[in-house]
């Protein structure tokens, strides 16, 4: 029964505070900018749950069917450049160009996703890899100057509809985001709970068992990877909104490598360890580089300040600390730390090296 | 004719530098399964030590550039053996969780040299018979072309001599065929590891001084710029095969060049095409088993 209640009652309360925070005066001082209803915390707000969508799609490639993807930034970036392109160039408004940019995202996910998973393991996060390098090589040399270069892409605000565009408007944003992310956490529940979900599961675990029950792992892989891919197309679209352009990084490498970090930061095989890794990454970036000019550190000799002004290298330190020291993630502390409570200390149960079931917690 | 020369003899000098980073990325994954990320810090700290030694004996000097690749190869050594003793042994058989410890690696390092050396380029000269040029039935080459080839020929030379003749390389051999039958042989198979870590560190380094002369600079991004291809290149020639990775060097590398110049700068793109095409008719790359 009390299970049941924080299942569901809890996404509930969150989902109701986190709509009603532009409408409110609070103030978290060190880790928002400033009260909740400005605008710099609204967009550092939304930004992370942005990232937690993004995150979940991860989540469903590597978490759920065990795909370590290094090219997932290529479907984002492709979300916001593309959106971005059609507009300005085909002069389309900003709902029929999203609905174009989801079905070209469809067909090139499907296309580089049944070439990518000829191969598995190590050799597909290579050949993933190689794929998203292509295309950040393309946005940077900017052919046929459509995408801007280095420089990025402006949002062409003239086919955005007004109550998406100023910085007066960025609740508005924010609710886009805030919604964005609820429909992602159920698309991606949905998805890890049909078949093909159960299925992909079972393939991560063991492909050969799964073929020798006469299904097809192929078809099943790729149906996840081309639904993880279109959720990341439409995040890179909100994320076009709410940046108001796009930047080359939005398709590099390093983007694919911090969804990487958010989600083992978080707990691999957890969505709300995904949506928590996401959250802690983005304020914690945010964060770490404003910390970074502070007199506190600057003040440092350079054996400590050089390292501790670099906000990557310590999420980057972080990151190998979990990995080494705390499998499970966060998601996995919580349930390491709730069954020493319940079991006070005899025999706490250590959550598996990299699946932490979302149905235990 | 001179054109194409030129390019051809360009490109195996960059398919020398893609060599010295794949050779150790292809044997590491050949013998241990482990996709090392952090190759490409290995040639950016031996690139960066290289350029600080060679600007403190004098960069034009010959004994400058010979100390700057030696330091540049013990650099990468260290920094390798080091990374396999206390991180990736750790997680023994733990391929996916090895492969994270190794992203985070190269996340911190590279942070960390933009605090150290700036983000912004270094410019690098050598001894100024590399900066001129050779005419080669008519093309003009850069000289340091032949440096690296040289180099890397060299290095392929040892690797293979060492692989062959003694007996580390022959447990690393039977190692990459089946390491499970040599573990229950009675052989520590771990020394090995962290042997062919520091082999690979070796070479990284090496290629991250000549790299530095290639390209003319040295930046904390050039490792992780070289180690994509260096991917692609292994996925190519097969994973685990030091002859393929060999091959596939060159055969990217050269073709990366002719597609710059004669298909309008789309040399990135042809790579990864001849990828795709490769995986789609030999999934297991050129010289691959099975």
């Amino acid at each position: 029964m009390r299970a049941t209640l924080t299942r569901y009652a809890l996404p509930v309360v969150l989902v109701v505070l986190l709509t009603g925070l532009p409408l409110l005066d609070l103030s978290l001082p060190g880790v928002l900018p400033g009260p909740t209803y400005t605008p710099g915390s609204l967009h550092l707000m939304a930004l992370a749950m942005v990232m937690a969508a993004l995150a979940l799609s991860y989540h469903l490639l590597f978490g759920v069917a065990g795909l370590l993807s290094f090219g997932h930034a290529l479907y984002f970036g492709f979300g916001a450049y593309a959106l971005g392109i059609l507009m300005r160039e085909l002069e389309l408004g900003l709902v029929p160009a999203a609905l174009l940019v989801l079905a070209a995202g469809v067909a090139l996910a499907t296309l580089l996703g049944a070439v990518s998973l000829r191969v598995t393991g190590i050799p597909f996060a290579m050949v993933t890899l190689a794929f998203a390098q292509a295309g950040s090589v393309l946005v940077r040399r900017d052919p046929g100057r459509v995408t801007g270069g280095e420089e990025g892409l402006r949002l062409p605000t003239e086919h955005v509809p007004d109550w998406l565009v100023g910085v007066a408007d960025t609740r508005n944003v924010y609710w886009l985001a805030l919604a964005a992310l609820v429909f992602t956490f159920a698309v991606v529940t949905w998805v890890q709970h049909s078949r093909a979900g159960h299925v992909a599961e079972a393939v991560r675990e063991n492909e050969l068992r799964v073929r020798v029950l006469g299904m097809r792992p192929f078809l099943v892989k790729l149906a996840i990877f081309v639904a993880a891919s279109v959720i990341a197309v439409g995040m890179g679209m909100v994320h076009l909104i709410l940046n108001s352009g796009a930047v080359p990084h939005a398709v590099s490498a390093d983007l694919t490598i911090s969804l990487l970090l958010m989600v083992v930061l978080g707990g691999v095989g957890s969505r709300w360890g995904a949506v928590l890794g996401a959250v802690v990454y983005v304020l914690l970036s945010q964060r770490l580089a404003v910390l970074a000019q502070s007199p506190a550190i600057s003040d440092l000799p350079p054996v400590l300040r050089i390292p501790l002004s670099e906000p990557l290298f310590i999420l980057g330190a972080i990151f190998v600390l979990v990995v080494l020291f705390l499998p499970g993630g966060l998601a996995g502390l919580g349930v390491r730390l709730r069954g020493a409570r319940r079991t006070r200390g005899a025999q706490a149960p250590t959550p598996g090296s990299l699946v932490a079931e979302d149905e235990t917690t | 004719m001179s054109t194409a020369l030129l390019l051809l003899i360009t490109g195996i000098g960059l398919g020398a530098i893609y060599f010295l980073v794949a050779s150790g990325l292809s044997l590491i994954y050949g013998l241990m399964g482990v996709l090392n990320f952090a190759h490409g810090v290995f040639l950016s700290l031996g690139a960066f030590l290289g350029y600080e030694v060679a600007t403190r004996m004098g960069t034009s000097t010959w004994g400058g550039f010979a100390v700057s690749l030696l330091v540049g190869a013990l650099a990468g050594a260290v920094f390798a053996a080091l990374t396999e003793r206390f991180l990736v042994q750790r997680l023994y058989e733990r391929h996916i969780e090895q492969v994270l410890v190794t992203v985070g690696l190269a996340l911190a390092t590279v942070a960390l040299f933009d605090g150290i050396w700036g983000t912004d380029p270094r410019f690098i000269t050598g001894p100024g018979w590399m900066e001129t040029t050779t005419r080669v039935a008519g093309a003009n080459v850069p000289n340091d072309r032949f440096v690296a080839i040289i180099v890397a020929a060299l290095v392929l030379l040892a690797i293979v001599l060492f692989l062959r003749r003694t007996r580390y390389g022959m447990i690393i051999r039977a190692g990459v065929e089946n390491r499970s039958m040599v573990t229950a042989l009675g052989i520590d198979v771990r020394n090995a590891f962290t042997l062919v870590f520091t082999i690979g560190g070796a070479a990284a380094g090496l290629g991250g001084v000549l790299a530095s002369h290639y390209f003319g600079y040295v930046s904390p991004l050039l490792g992780q710029t070289l180690l994509i291809f260096a991917f692609i290149v292994t996925v190519i020639g097969g994973l685990g095969s030091l002859l393929g990775a060999a091959v596939a060097s060159v055969v990217v590398a050269v073709l990366q060049q002719f597609a710059n110049y004669y298909l309008w700068g789309t040399g990135d793109l042809a790579v990864v095409v001849l990828l795709a095409v490769v995986l789609l008719t030999r999934p297991s790359g050129l010289l691959g088993r099975k």
